[in-house]
């Protein structure tokens, strides 16, 4: 049956608390999951008080200020700043996101962060996405075509046809979608998830692809596909605003119509 | 040296892909899932209909509850509503232990024993109704 005890190293401790410098007038305290594999101990949530008027707008701002002057080994994942790259994607005050499009001031009292749920952490913020990553390797995100692309020209689309892709073209793969599935939660080994349905139907969409029969046939599967109970926490958390449940209700959609 | 330094026996080497693909699509799941939406909204004016027949039989004495029963359009929508009810049911049903029950084995003699419940109470209903419609 389920699983009720939690596996070992899972029970949270209280850790560190590091005070904000005297003279600090507009202090945020943020509270941050640390786990050292090295050490075998449990993860504890590390406290740190930042002075907000040395610190940019963003919570990404606040973790980089913690690792350059606080705590040097506090660990993350993070690159563009910008929400283009999907690196800095955690758990922030309760909700997957972002940290460098999230600002501070969007969180009322203290700021939790955690990393992405349910994925096995390899030490403080980072998450393993292995698995996610194979998942989408699996539904082969490529183009596929028998008809050889012109010889001097791309392969062209009609305006209706590229605007089919908006909605989808934007996903960065940070997996804040997949990671608050309580369905790839509890069955993520083999339901894909939020965000590879949405790349499958990102390939199932477009009008250059000619393996959309394929497509639709290796996704037609009770777990692969039909884990998705339209729970809609996908769509409420993406960082950039699209719609994974839509995009899987779209896939649904397309293999009721070809049965006739 | 803490527990965590034990080396740890590799049970795989299978590589991620592998495990993505699984055992590949069952090419079904489609008419589950359609069969699941229909009945529900079928299960919409059924009971409506259900809850009107109840009122409308409130304070009735056994030879009138018989009577109902026994013409034919409320036998037909009562054995619509107990297949589209339970059909459903067991549809849903089968969703809820498949998505926490993670054991192969477990999960198939658990959806057969709930299944198995399930179409005895079905039949059950429909007799009873089918009793009072041919009483």
């Amino acid at each position: 049956m389920a699983e009720f005890a939690l596996p070992a190293n899972s029970k949270v401790g209280k850790g560190e608390t590091h005070k904000a410098e005297a003279g600090a007038k507009r202090i945020k305290t943020f509270k941050v999951y640390r786990w050292n594999p090295d050490t075998g101990k449990n993860p504890v949530m590390d406290t740190y008080e930042i002075d907000l008027d040395k610190c940019g707008p963003m919570v990404l701002d606040a973790i980089i200020k913690i690792k350059n002057e606080i705590d040097g080994s506090l660990t993350f994942r993070r690159s563009c700043r910008e929400g283009i790259c999907g690196s800095c994607a955690m758990n922030i005050d309760g909700t997957n996101t972002l940290a460098c499009l999230k600002p501070i001031a969007d969180v009322k009292g203290d700021v939790t962060i955690t990393p992405l749920p349910h994925m096995p952490v390899v030490k403080d913020l980072v998450p393993d996405l292995s698995q996610p990553y194979a998942q989408l390797r699996s539904i082969e995100p490529w183009i596929q075509s028998d008809t050889p692309a012109p010889p001097d020209a791309e392969r062209l689309q009609s305006k209706e046809e590229r605007a089919e892709l908006d909605g989808l073209w934007e996903c960065i793969l940070c997996f804040c979608c997949s990671t608050s599935c309580p369905s790839y939660w509890w069955n993520g080994d083999r339901y894909l998830g939020p965000a590879v349905l949405l790349q499958a139907y990102r390939w199932i969409a477009d009008s250059r692809d000619e393996a959309t029969g394929q497509r639709l046939d290796a996704l037609e599967d009770p777990f692969k596909l039909y884990r998705c109970h339209t729970i809609m926490n996908c769509t409420q958390t993406c960082p950039k605003g699209l719609n994974p449940a839509k995009a899987i209700g779209k896939i649904k959609q397309l293999i009721l119509e070809r049965q006739g | 040296m803490s527990t965590h330094d034990k080396p740890v026996a590799v049970t795989m080497r299978r590589s991620g892909l592998s495990r993505a693909r699984g055992l590949g699509s069952a090419k079904s799941g489609s008419a589950h899932w359609w069969a699941e939406r229909v009945t529900s909204i079928a299960l919409l004016p059924l009971s409506l209909y259900f809850v009107a027949s109840v009122i409308l039989l409130l304070g009735a004495d056994h030879a009138r509850m018989v009577a109902y029963m026994a013409m034919p359009w409320n036998s037909a929508l009562f054995l619509a509503l107990i297949f589209a009810m339970f059909y459903h049911l067991a549809l849903g049903v089968q969703v809820i232990v498949e998505d926490y029950v993670p054991n192969e084995a477990k999960r198939l003699a658990t959806i057969l024993v709930l299944k198995g419940v399930i179409l005895f109470l079905a039949l059950a209903s429909a007799v009873s109704v089918l009793k009072l419609a041919f009483s």
